[in-house]
């Protein structure tokens, strides 16, 4: 590793600064508007919620382990998968994006915060107060009706289950407002993102220099906007059906339940490419960095991606073959799926023409790329498989659906986010994870994920639909489940290595420094963690890698940029 | 890290550096995700249209607001001229127009106010009443509650404004909030043709 060039901080506040009470220390956190305080806010919050979604995909699979299991009550089981995707969702994976994006986005356009910093602070605490708000139904919900304990109608909630006839009490209730508000956060959030992008960059950061990771956030902010809404438009409508007795999905007033369908996929098929596009953006920082070159074609990426947002808004009535469209509308949306294969494809050819010839380095974050790519490929095709109609028929609402969407989620996103947290932990805490006790989250979690997923998908082809409490012994689906149970214990060993490592680190980790990687962003030109206000002085850049035209002044990749 | 050394930075070495105003900006995002919000409410209130099971239909009950309309419509201009006044740092024009654009923006809610009374209270439609009841009310009440808003934040402005407050440092501010006044006159635009005009 080359010596670290670094501008040093202006850093007065040492000196002066008293020693810190705890009660100093929370009020700092909960009053924080620094983007990188709320970016760490918003991932520990994630990471607390991936604790309890995964506690509860774990209860799942123990039911499902064995053929007329018990393990919990069909009631309690509703609960559990309804609240699992909802969490993992609204929950997980949308804060844990946008924690990266608050962090990481300011810091690489060299600025010192985000354009509105207290609406920054306030989309985070009430996406965290809408997490409470879905967990409190536990407690809540049976109120005054006395049915209902937590949410059970899906995560998709179809009409007309959600009508008041149909779920009473206030468990439907606790699920509309906590999406509700989590939409407010999730639009305000990317609201900053974008307005940072654009009219935040230091000097010489033009559009065409921007680092892929911040292109990228700069379209999932711009997809939030047309993807969250229609889903908050769709649930003022279904609370003003449950409290004011209006009737836009009630069949009985000649409502319909299509409609709810149309509304929530417009908002779920888009909200997949919101969760992998950051997947992408990580991608594209980390992959370059482990195989020592620079990104390949950096122009196809940007088009790539933007493609990628305007195509995702065309596909989402592909979650709706089985309702009856007609040839026409069926064909569109085959077709509109596949072409969305097209720019992801290129994206995959553009990592592995990065990769290639380069001097690859097999750090835990670059084994989880390399991991991504692999599995990633096949989330999709088996995505093309699922795009096909009349496959599509046979196989809706089986477990082969399930299986193909974990595959994007575990598979692609959650793998990349793994990555993400090894490639700049030293960033935000100052100090390496190790990389031994990561090689062991990474094969336990490898091991696991295949003997989940791989296997899900069977049972799914012999036609074992998703949702379903138990199953007869008769079906023979039972070793195949019980398989893809014991996988779920070697991905719940690998996060418990993981958070081990996260915390183990914090202590007793290898001083980081300020560039440990040897990368080319401007985050790591700032001290780790950096300062309150990032740059003491903001830089000036001439190409997409400033870092590396400091460390290379006879080389710099300016010469060689349009 | 001996080498704390610099990346290179002479701030206006080449062209200045300008990036748009970020009030700007972030009102544009934030009218992308209202218009999202807005067209799946349009996009309901189309697909319900003839749909409800019983009466009444918008044909026997609706009126063109056509006196509202104008009076919001015209409060565009003079939340525009108020703008200019500003820029010109002419705080008295810029008070008075913005005085005009409150004046208007009421007169639109009461007129609307006093369409829904008519509705209710002659003609016995409700949310509840049919689809066209539950659409009607859901589309219009969204962009009224707009307007709630707008009126506001105007009106908090013609307070400062009142009180001396205000001066040509608050240009950019105020313009943002422009911006969105004329989203809520071009919503209505969209609204008004939907309901009043095809849909009646």
């Amino acid at each position: 590793m080359s010596t670290i060039p670094a501008i040093k901080g202006v850093d007065e506040t040492q000196a002066t600064q008293r020693a810190r009470t705890p009660g100093g220390v929370i009020h700092e956190w909960l009053t924080t508007v620094d983007h990188k305080k709320i970016g760490i806010l918003y991932i520990t919050y994630a990471l607390i919620f991936l604790v309890i979604g995964g506690v509860e995909a774990t209860m799942i699979r123990i039911q499902l382990a064995v053929p007329d299991n018990h393990f919990v009550s069909p009631q309690v089981y509703n609960r559990l998968f309804t609240m699992h995707g909802t969490t993992m969702i609204f929950f997980v994976a949308m804060p844990i994006v946008f924690g990266f994006g608050n962090y990481l986005v300011p810091i690489m356009i060299g600025a010192r915060d985000m354009a509105f910093p207290r609406l920054n602070a306030f989309s985070f605490w009430i996406s965290a107060f809408a997490g409470v708000l879905l967990y409190f139904s536990y407690l809540g919900a049976s109120g005054l009706y006395a049915a209902g304990s937590a949410p059970d109608v899906g995560w998709f909630a179809y009409a007309p289950l959600t009508a008041k006839v149909f779920s009473p009490g206030h468990s439907t209730d606790y699920w509309t407002l906590a999406i509700l508000l989590s939409g407010v956060g999730s639009i305000g959030t990317a609201l900053n993102i974008v307005t940072t992008t654009l009219c935040m960059r230091c000097p010489g950061m033009k559009l065409s220099r921007m680092p892929l990771l911040v292109w990228i956030y700069l379209v999932m902010g711009g997809l939030v906007f047309v993807t969250i809404s229609p889903l908050t438009a769709a649930q003022i409508m279904l609370t003003l059906d449950r409290y004011l007795g209006s009737h836009f999905f009630d069949t009985q007033a000649g409502g319909s339940a299509l409609l709810w369908m149309h509304f929530f996929w417009i908002f779920g098929h888009p909200e997949v490419y919101v969760l992998v596009l950051p997947a992408f953006a990580f991608m594209n920082e980390i992959v370059p960095v482990f195989s020592r070159k620079a990104i390949f074609g950096y122009p196809a990426m940007v088009a790539a991606s933007v493609c990628i947002g305007f195509i995702s808004l065309s596909v989402w009535a592909h979650h709706m073959f089985t309702v009856g469209m007609g040839a026409a509308g069926n064909t569109f949306f085959v077709f509109a799926t596949m072409v969305i294969s097209v720019p992801t494809g290129i994206k995959i050819f553009n990592w592995l023409a990065t990769m290639w010839g380069g001097r690859l380095i097999f750090a835990t974050p670059m084994l989880f790329s390399i991991a991504f790519l692999f599995q990633f490929l096949i989330a999709g095709l088996t995505g093309i498989i699922l795009a096909v109609a009349p496959f599509d028929w046979q196989l809706h609402n089986t477990y082969f659906v399930v299986a193909h969407f974990h595959y994007v989620i575990v598979g692609g996103i959650l793998f990349a986010l793994f990555a993400a947290f090894y490639y700049w932990y030293p960033k935000i805490v100052g100090r390496m994870m190790s990389e031994k006790i990561g090689k062991w989250h990474f094969w336990l979690f490898v091991i696991g994920f295949h003997l989940t997923f791989d296997f899900m998908h069977i049972p799914g082809l012999l036609g074992m639909p998703r949702q379903i409490y138990t199953y007869e012994a008769d079906r023979g689906w039972g070793t195949l489940n019980l398989i893809v149970t014991i996988g779920v214990l070697f991905q719940a060993a690998g996060v418990l290595v993981f958070v081990y490592n996260l915390v183990r680190s914090y202590y007793v980790g290898k001083m980081a420094g300020p560039d440990p990687w040897d990368a080319w962003t401007l985050e790591w030109s700032t001290s780790s963690p950096p300062p309150d206000y990032n740059f003491a002085v903001l830089p000036t850049v001439k190409s997409r890698r400033p870092l590396w035209d400091l460390k290379h002044p006879e080389d710099p990749d300016s010469d060689y940029e349009l | 890290m001996s080498s704390a050394s610099t990346l290179p930075m002479q701030p206006g070495a080449q062209a200045p550096w300008t990036q748009p105003y970020r009030g700007t900006v972030g009102m544009a995002c934030l009218i992308i995700a209202e218009s999202a919000i807005f067209i799946i409410f349009i996009v309901a209130y189309i697909f319900y249209l003839g749909k409800s099971l019983t009466g009444p239909t918008p044909d026997q009950v609706l009126e063109v607001p056509i006196f509202g309309t104008i009076c919001l419509l015209s409060s565009s201009i003079t939340v525009h001229l108020a703008v200019g006044g500003l820029r010109k740092v002419n705080l008295r024009a810029f008070t008075f127009w913005l005085a005009g654009t409150v004046i208007l923006g009421t007169i639109f809610l009461l007129s609307t106010a006093q369409e829904w009374y008519r509705l209710i209270y002659e003609r016995g439609l409700t949310l509840q009443t049919n689809l066209f009841g539950t659409t009607y009310y859901s589309l219009v009440g969204l962009h009224a509650s707009h307007v709630i808003v707008g009126l506001i934040m105007l009106s908090l402005t013609l307070l400062f404004a009142l009180f001396g407050r205000v001066n040509e440092h608050h240009i950019e501010k105020f313009d943002t909030l422009s911006l969105y006044w004329h989203f809520v006159d071009g919503v209505w635009v969209v609204v008004f043709t939907v309901v009043y005009l095809v849909g009646r």
